[in-house]
């Protein structure tokens, strides 16, 4: 790929605004977070996120879906770990999400609406906290 | 210590991020023998007391996790610097910014290896928060020789936000395309 100048960029990025505001339409959207922590770091979690956007793009829900990184979420002994917000879906963290299991989270967890059962970490609930 | 230098240097980037810094600036100059890392922040700074005790691993200022008692990322820093002949400096003044330099011997056997730089890229100019970022990366060995500087600012405007997984995924072209050796 020849370099590529922030112009080229902004036309790159615009040939593809129709199809985004198509999409935009449907008004729900996918969110991604990866704990990116010391502890996240150490165990991937930068091939985690980046096999989230390859995969994502591969399947052409790319636009659809926001992907954000945040510091340690407290389970370290699990990193990398990963919020999913899906639509219609329970909010869901999964641990030891490597690069093949976020292929998985993609093609099960969001486009198959399945939790993966073995990778979701226990959450204490509220009233367990407030005491 | 981390497997890349470039999970290090986002471990480091992201201690910027969270401390309130207005301007993250990450410049990587390599060549054969070494890479020198420079990150510069303007965020709130440590005290020399908390700069020495952020050395310890078992120190940490217990404002994101109250009952941790452990922060690795400046133990990290120190640990592959003196493990493998390099150096590290930490320059902070409270209020005003942190500045962290690295240098890594890249001839050394035990200096892991740099990693993949556009993804470290990617990955710190996508941090939350919508500070202002700078990355510079200059690169002069026998083998290949370019460098890049951008603001994030410019590639926020260019491609209109950077937050779906497909803004991210052209982020990641543009920036491999900097590197692109085949002639411009």
């Amino acid at each position: 790929m020849a370099k590529m100048s922030l112009e080229e960029l902004r036309k790159l990025r615009g040939e593809m605004q129709g199809e985004i505001k198509r999409r935009e339409a449907d008004g729900k959207s996918i969110q991604i977070i990866v704990g990116m922590g010391t502890c996240g770091i150490a165990a991937g979690a930068k091939d985690t996120l980046d096999s989230f956007i390859s995969v994502l793009k591969d399947k052409g829900i790319a636009d659809t879906a926001i992907i954000r990184q945040t510091g340690c979420m407290g389970m370290c002994a699990n990193e990398p770990t990963v919020e999913v917000i899906v639509p219609d879906m329970p909010k869901v963290i999964y641990g030891n999400v490597t690069a093949e299991v976020a292929k998985e989270v993609v093609e099960k967890h969001i486009l198959g609406k399945t939790l993966l059962d073995k990778q979701i970490l226990d959450r204490p609930s509220i009233d367990i906290i407030n005491k | 210590m981390h497997y890349t230098l470039c999970d290090l240097i986002a471990d480091l980037t992201q201690n910027s991020a969270e401390a309130q810094a207005k301007k993250i600036t990450v410049e990587l100059l390599e060549t054969d023998k070494d890479l020198t890392v420079y990150i510069r922040d303007d965020g709130k700074g440590m005290s020399p007391e908390v700069l020495q005790k952020a050395s310890n691993p078992f120190y940490t200022d217990g404002i994101k996790h109250p009952k941790r008692k452990i922060g690795l990322g400046i133990p990290f820093l120190i640990q592959t610097a003196s493990d493998t002949e390099g150096s590290w400096d930490i320059q902070s003044k409270e209020g005003e910014g942190t500045t962290v330099t690295a240098r890594f011997d890249l001839t050394n056997i035990d200096t892991p290896p740099i990693g993949d730089v556009p993804l470290l890229f990617r990955q710190i100019l996508t941090f939350p928060g919508g500070c202002e970022m700078q990355i510079i990366r200059k690169k002069n060995t026998k083998t290949s020789e370019f460098e890049y500087d951008f603001l994030r600012s410019d590639l926020l405007d260019a491609l209109g936000g950077l937050e779906t997984a497909g803004d991210q995924a052209l982020l990641l072209d543009f920036l491999q395309s900097q590197e692109d050796q085949s002639g411009d």
